[in-house]
């Protein structure tokens, strides 16, 4: 089966999606000749043309509320937003307009639109290149939100969403991006939102993330099998739709808990991933949930990023402190 | 700079400025002047109803029904669209929103108020300016699928400094979009004037910003609006993109229901634009031609409070919304979680 790391899967699903539906289109800021700041869109512009691989100019609130009106007349745009801290420049139309336009037209309408968004640090990027604000748009009812963590779910998860007929933020991990291969297969397949993933299965403690956390989690599971601690990982996938059965299963079968995100701590999602197992799982809980995130502070120069993220060590820490409890 | 008169065909006295010709025969002119009563005179009754507490807020477009009859009138529903701000009333039902659906919507009757299918019409946009970006995405994607239609999109002097203004129309001249940007310059946005919302001398000059033609129109003359909007349809369908119209009329009105424009509206400008009545401008001009007169205007009254009176009725007629109608249409799968608090609601009834 082939390799393919996330910009390969990525890569492939567009490839393999515009030319099974003629109505899919790819529009946003160097995504055409250039084929992306990350190349994720290498080659579709000179295999599908100029109209169905726009570079666009440059304004995000355009990208987005043109592909709403563009899905209105029968497309399926792909849009690109380079980094998703821009999509604060877009954040009424994704949010208020794509996510309410079904509702707003009493169901005469729907917005077929996918918002592909890197995010994420580690990787040494310009100031508002790495804000982890998928949060936002959780409180914009109609979206859905989709963080995949590896290259299978990258392609199955990019199909979903270009699929679905709502409106769907798809974060993709920037540090992840070449970080690895792993089996991406040919051809058409998809994996369905709503159901997180037991990446890893142990005893003693669960580590829920998503996105590029779920890599980071998985190292620290590592390190803590060094000292007897199992841990399972648990990949959410998706914060909309969330999976609360698949969380409150992973976390009961452990008693204990401890999320990790890249978003800063208060009104993080993992906030909702605690206040969810508080009201499903509370009897349970042999510990208080632990939370691993960034700090309530803007994201800083690369020369502090390490210290600013969750760190294998912060993680490592706040597992034994839960297990210990 | 240089500044050229704005387009105007018939002067506020109803005669022909010297040297213009009428964009549309009597029988055409007719028709659009029962447009402009008909939305005059359902302002006034929702305004009505709202005193008596029947109707939620409503914004009234009393003084600018020349622009909004001129700029629908050239449009071809069937293949073209609309895409509304919320000032345009009886251009929706021009393009085939039945007008009761229209009152159901404004009376909170849920899917009564739908856009029937086959209507080529988005819903009115309050978020002002975001509908622009939404036209453009639409023209653009009329033109990529070559099919026929252009968009008509609806904007104000207000919402003409919202960003996304300036992003549509850069978008939208970049693509040579099929679009007309229809600017209803009544002066007011709420109680900002227009002096302070640009220091442009007219809207339309951006046009040029953005590479594709800007005009200015007597917003008060149906005839000019009309000449004006059907030169920029043509245009937009010859595949030679955008136009900015601005129309330069006049807010006769309040902003919405619960506005009151005697804190901060000087009484002398006010009673200056009542002169520039744009319905009339035409009864007079119909007037010297013979062809109005106290007893058409009866009659003509009397067919609008008909079709009122029925659209009211039917508004009210049809079922009221119930609670678990907040979770409709949000999706087409709805989460898990959504239904489980759908479900929830349903069990606790109305509180």
């Amino acid at each position: 089966m082939p390799q393919r790391n996330i910009i390969e899967a990525i890569n492939n699903a567009l490839d393999e999606e515009m030319d099974r539906d003629p109505r899919v289109m790819v529009l946003g800021l160097d995504v055409g000749k250039l084929g992306g700041v990350f190349r994720t869109t290498t080659g579709l512009q000179e295999k599908y043309g100029t109209d169905r691989v726009v570079d666009t100019p440059l304004a995000e609130a355009s990208i987005i509320g043109a592909s709403l009106g563009l899905a209105i007349s029968g497309l399926v745009p792909v849009a690109e937003i380079q980094f998703l801290g821009f999509t604060a420049q877009a954040f009424h139309q994704i949010g208020p307009q794509l996510g309410k336009y079904r509702q707003r037209s009493r169901g005469r309408y729907h917005c077929q639109v996918t918002i592909r968004a890197p995010f994420g640090g580690g990787i040494k990027s310009p100031e508002f290149h790495s804000d982890a604000v998928e949060a936002q748009f959780v409180q914009t009812p109609g979206i859905k939100i989709v963080m995949p963590a590896n290259p299978y779910d990258a392609k199955g998860m990019l199909l979903e969403a270009i699929r679905d007929p709502d409106p769907v933020l798809f974060c993709e991990p920037d540090r992840l991006y070449r970080l690895g291969r792993a089996e991406v297969p040919d051809g058409d397949y998809t994996v369905p939102f709503g159901k997180s993933q037991l990446v890893r299965e142990g005893e003693h403690v669960t580590l829920v993330a998503w996105s590029a956390a779920v890599e980071l989690c998985g190292r620290a599971a590592d390190k803590l099998a060094e000292e007897g601690v199992t841990a399972s990982v648990l990949d959410l996938r998706t914060l909309v739709p969330l999976d609360v059965e698949g969380l409150v299963k992973a976390v009961a079968k452990t008693g204990r808990c401890v999320v990790v995100h890249e978003a800063p701590l208060t009104a993080g999602f993992g906030a909702e991933v605690v206040a969810t197992l508080v009201e499903e799982a509370f009897y349970d809980l042999d510990a208080p949930i632990a939370r691993v995130a960034s700090y309530d502070v803007p994201y800083p120069s690369g020369a502090l990023e390490q210290w600013y993220l969750p760190s294998l060590d912060r993680v490592v820490a706040a597992a034994r402190k839960t297990v210990a409890a | 700079m240089c500044v050229p008169e704005q387009l105007r065909i018939l002067d506020a006295g109803g005669a022909l400025v010297p040297g213009a010709r009428p964009s549309m025969d009597e029988e055409f002119l007719l028709e659009a002047l029962r447009w402009m009563f008909l939305s005059r005179m359902f302002d006034e009754r929702a305004t009505g109803m709202q005193r008596q507490g029947r109707w939620g807020t409503y914004s009234p477009v009393t003084g600018q029904e020349a622009s909004v009859v001129g700029s629908m009138l050239p449009l071809e529903p069937e293949r073209d669209w609309l895409v509304p701000q919320y000032r345009e009333l009886v251009a929706y039902v021009h393009h085939g929103y039945p007008l009761e659906r229209i009152t159901a919507n404004y009376l909170g009757k849920g899917m009564a108020g739908r856009i029937p299918d086959g209507v080529n019409l988005l819903p009115p946009q309050v978020a002002l300016a975001a509908q622009l970006q939404h036209a453009t995405g639409l023209a653009w994607g009329l033109k990529l699928q070559r099919q026929p239609g252009v968009v008509m999109t609806y904007i104000g002097d207000g919402g003409s400094s919202e960003g996304d203004f300036h992003e549509a129309l850069n978008l939208a001249g970049v693509l040579k979009a099929p679009i007309v940007f229809f600017m209803q310059n009544n002066q007011w946005a709420i109680s900002t004037p227009r002096r302070l919302q640009s220091a442009a001398p007219g809207f339309w000059l951006r046009a040029a910003g953005y590479g594709f033609p800007g005009v200015e129109v007597d917003g008060n003359d149906v005839l000019a609006v009309y000449a004006a909007a059907g030169k920029a349809v043509e245009r937009a369908r010859a595949g030679e993109g955008p136009t900015l119209i601005e129309a330069v009329t006049y807010r006769m009105s309040f902003h919405n229901t619960t506005d009151d424009p005697s804190r901060y509206r000087d009484s002398a400008e006010y009673e200056e634009a009542g002169r520039r009545d744009p319905i009339a401008r035409v009864t007079a001009y119909l007037g010297a031609l013979g062809m109005w007169d106290e007893r058409r205007e009866r009659q003509m009254r009397e067919s609008v409070t008909a079709e009122i009176d029925d659209a009211v009725q039917k508004a009210l007629a049809f079922p009221v919304v119930r609670p678990e109608n907040v979770f409709d249409n949000v999706y087409e799968r709805p989460p898990d979680r959504v239904l489980r608090q759908r479900a929830q609601a349903v069990g606790r009834g109305r509180d």
